[in-house]
């Protein structure tokens, strides 16, 4: 993200007001997904599978229906067939064949959780016990849980109609053998051989993780009306109600406008609550009972059947001279996709050198199937693992040449001009200032003290992204706008919204009242993620600030029988000529008497953003006799551009450095 | 199933009387019967706190206690923190600070924080830290809610003197 070297002044950015949905989250008035209830509502359970890889033989559904409270039963032979359709999804396209069978598995599970058969009924009691009544026949199948085993030519095989997709090479047939090996990614800079001759040191080690849950608190859920004239209501919390009304309506095969999302609060995604899994199986349900059904995962569903961010192997080698000049790279990376295509693979080999300016690099990359649960975004997806395999290297290669951490990164750090491995060439960006702020911080000044301490430091890249928002704003007579736009809400977004809306009007944030929208009520926004919203959905907010400016404009040129080109907007009002002045608050009380209404609009499209580097700076300390690891100090410096709202950005910052803690330290599943 | 049992408490200084199934759990029944749902469930097995309920005065974590055993109690919740309109100091604490992102965990950290300044009104950070440590945070890191618990703490020490 570019430094801005001259920052405005601000009144309303970079304040700290209190957040507009503060006091409904206090006082438990909030409402989330599961909070929804509506008449005549029946509660859903879903029959998941024991099994990792199975052959799904017959469904036996007939107990489970008749069932005294049981209003309806569905499998996947209720969703439509989808064929081979690739749909653009607004973040990525997806494989319909793919989601339709992780929604209610086909022909056969993938992964133990994977989802057969749901039932709903008047309480959860008698769906869960109904939902154990359906009797299933399953061929068993091996299971491949390891990525390389996976890759192996003599592996089973989990997708039929999955072959190799090459970046740059021509498509695979059909007639050739289907593999788990999904996708295969090859980026080339410079002549690394040449390059690594001309090294003094190389470091060259292999890495795994394992698959991590996002870890929301608040589980999945969606409460769903297929009402009698074949209009669907959503009710869900969602990182994105749009995405969510396309993927409903591509997997019933209705028309999107078929659709209503309404976007509950959310509590917490981290990249997990974009794909679907509950609304179509929620509306297949209402179809069949002519009832609202509500469906929301156990916590054992979240974490067998949602998120993660893929397992990985990666082998990766650097170069470098002895007066620390970093000369060449090499990286292979393969991420357990889980049970279908789709792993972030591509971000990964953008990511893992994007750090540095590297002359020589070869990146190659491998998404692959395995039986585990379909991975998904989780927080610059692909970029940690990677980060982790490299700035471990950086820092051996640190310590073999006698050169300080910091220093090393500053050396070689990427900045405006440097070509990126995969090709792309940085505008100005904040890679040096990041390492100059934790060198230059109290932490990294004061030498470690004390035995069994150790100091870490590590940068990290993320591309960010604009993508498509919308928001509309109404003025209203007291001198207030009520703000609407479709981001839901994560973590203060509304507010950090508003308050760009406010400083462009001149008001104060109080003076905004927002509100995040349905999918009927607000124009088209993208999924919240890609650290998009508060910049993106604010351009939108601060175009819909813009065209009120336009419009009281005209209607002070009307009120005091000048020239619109007379009148001008600053500093909270308008002004004409003569001094004649009215504030926001007053011409706003004179809009009744001048034509109704002023609505403000505003959209943002692919909006230019730069690309975020991080440095962080930690001790520990390791009990020698437990193993335990204790967090003693942990600075981040993070190239965030300006600070909307200070506090929820230290938030985030915070947030995200503990979970990378929990991430190195505690965390790990399948 | 048969056998449903009435039961009858006291929540947020109310006398109230449900009728509920001797299976159903004390979130269930905030939730769905008595449309409580400021408590949240977020794992239903006692590991995350988001359910935490004062039961004559002592935080639980609602979804480990049955309904029926709830008989005769004094329960506070979420919704019985606020004082009339007016937010208290730990409430208010939570806003000023931003100690929430998502807040789907904030009901359970404000009442585990409402016990906690009822032993302790004077905590250290290790202290909360401690107290609070059944309460689970995706979002915050912690930092910003220990700081908004002992801003509270000072509030209403202030507020006493």
């Amino acid at each position: 993200m570019a430094t801005a070297e001259n920052p405005k002044k601000y009144k309303v950015i970079g304040t700290r007001p209190v957040r507009h949905d503060g006091a409904d989250k206090v006082t438990g008035r909030a409402k989330y997904g599961a909070d929804i209830k509506l008449s005549g509502m029946l509660y859903g359970a879903m029959l998941r599978s024991p099994h990792a890889h199975a052959r799904i033989v017959s469904i036996d559904t007939s107990k489970a229906a008749a069932m005294p409270g049981v209003r309806a039963v569905v499998t996947s032979a209720d969703l439509p067939a989808q064929g081979d359709r690739i749909v653009e999804l607004g973040e990525g396209a997806a494989n319909m064949r793919h989601l339709t069978a992780n929604v209610l598995a086909r022909e056969k599970v993938l992964y133990k959780g994977h989802s057969i058969a749901a039932v709903a009924a008047d309480n959860i009691h008698i769906a869960e016990e109904a939902a154990k009544l359906i009797e299933v026949t399953y061929e068993l199948l091996p299971p491949v849980l390891d990525v390389r085993q996976a890759m192996s030519d003599e592996s089973p095989v989990l997708n039929d109609d999955i072959r190799t997709a090459s970046v740059g090479s021509a498509p695979a047939t059909k007639d050739s053998k289907p593999t788990n090996i999904a996708k295969h990614f090859l980026f080339e800079k410079g002549d690394v051989a040449a390059g690594f001759a001309a090294a003094d040191v190389i470091v060259e080690r292999e890495f795994d993780t394992s698959m991590v849950h996002q870890g929301y608190i608040e589980p999945h859920n969606a409460t769903v009306l297929w009402n009698t004239d074949g209009k669907i209501t959503v009710w869900l919390s969602t990182q994105g109600s749009f995405s969510v009304r396309q993927q409903t309506a591509e997997l019933l095969k209705v028309p999107i406008s078929n659709v209503k999302v309404i976007p509950t609060e959310i509590g917490g995604g981290f990249g997990g609550k974009i794909s679907v899994y509950l609304p179509p199986v929620a509306a297949l349900l209402s179809k069949k009972s002519g009832r609202p059904v509500k469906l929301v995962m156990s916590r054992t569903n979240v974490f067998e059947a949602t998120g993660p961010t893929p397992g990985s192997h990666m082998k990766v080698k650097l170069g470098a001279t002895k007066d620390g000049k970093l000369v060449a790279g090499e990286a292979w990376i393969a991420f357990e996709a889980g049970a279908y295509t789709g792993s972030p693979i591509g971000a990964a080999c953008m990511c893992v050198f994007a750090c540095y300016d590297l002359p020589n690099g070869r990146v190659e990359g491998f998404d692959v199937c395995v039986n585990k649960p379909r991975t998904n975004a989780y927080r610059a997806p692909g970029s940690t693992h990677v980060a982790f395999a490299t700035e471990t290297l950086v820092d051996e290669i640190c310590e073999k040449i006698g050169m300080d951490a910091a220093d090393f990164r500053i050396k070689n750090a990427a900045k405006e001009g440097v070509r990126r491995v995969d090709g792309p060439v940085y505008a100005r960006v904040g890679m040096v200032e990041t390492v100059e702020a934790i060198k230059n911080s109290d932490h990294y000044q004061t030498p470690l003290g004390g035995k069994y301490r150790g100091r870490g430091v590590a940068s990290g890249f993320w591309f960010n992204c604009g993508l498509k928002s919308a928001a509309s704003a109404t003025v209203n007579p007291d001198g207030t706008v009520s703000l609407l736009e479709g981001s839901t809400d994560i973590g203060g977004s509304r507010t950090g919204i508003a308050m760009q809306l406010a400083e462009a009007l001149g008001i104060t944030a109080e003076e905004v009242i927002p509100t995040v929208g349905d999918t009927d009520s607000v124009g088209y926004c993208d999924v919240t993620g890609g650290s998009r919203v508060t910049f993106a959905t604010g351009i939108a907010a601060i175009e819909a600030a813009k065209d009120i400016q336009r419009q009281l404009v005209d209607r002070a040129a009307m009120i005091w029988e000048v020239d619109a080109s007379k009148v001008s907007y600053s500093d909270g009002g308008v002004h004409g000529p003569d001094g004649k002045h009215l504030s926001f608050k007053e011409i706003a009380g004179k809009l009744h008497a001048t034509g109704g209404a002023v609505i403000g609009r505003g959209t943002s499209s692919e909006a230019t953003q730069g690309g975020a580097f991080g440095t962080h700076c930690v001790d520990v300390e390791v009990d020698v006799e437990l193993g335990k690891v204790q967090i003693i100090r942990y600075t981040a410096a993070q190239d965030c551009g300006t600070a909307i709202h200070p506090s929820y950005v230290e938030g985030q910052i915070q947030g995200g450095a503990v979970q990378g803690i929990g991430w190195a330290l505690n965390e790990e599943f399948w | 199933m048969s056998g449903n049992r009435v039961v009858t408490l006291t929540i947020n200084g109310d006398h109230v009387e449900f009728l509920c199934e001797p299976r159903q759990t004390l979130l269930e029944v905030l939730r769905n019967t008595l449309d409580l749902t400021g408590t949240k469930e977020g794992c239903s097995n006692g590991n995350c706190g988001a359910c935490t309920v004062l039961m004559d005065g002592r935080p639980v974590v609602s979804c480990l206690v049955l309904a029926v055993e709830a008989e005769g109690a004094e329960l506070r919740t979420i919704e019985g923190v606020a004082r009339g309109s007016h937010l208290d100091e730990v409430q208010s604490a939570f806003l000023e600070g931003a100690a929430l992102q998502c807040g789907i965990c904030t009901p359970g950290f404000i009442v585990q924080t409402e016990a906690l300044l009822e032993e302790n009104p004077n905590p250290t950070e290790d202290d909360i830290r401690f107290y609070l440590a059944g309460n689970l945070c995706r979002c915050t890191g912690y930092d910003k809610i220990v700081r908004a618990v002992q801003a509270a703490a000072e509030k209403r020490q202030v507020a006493a003197n």
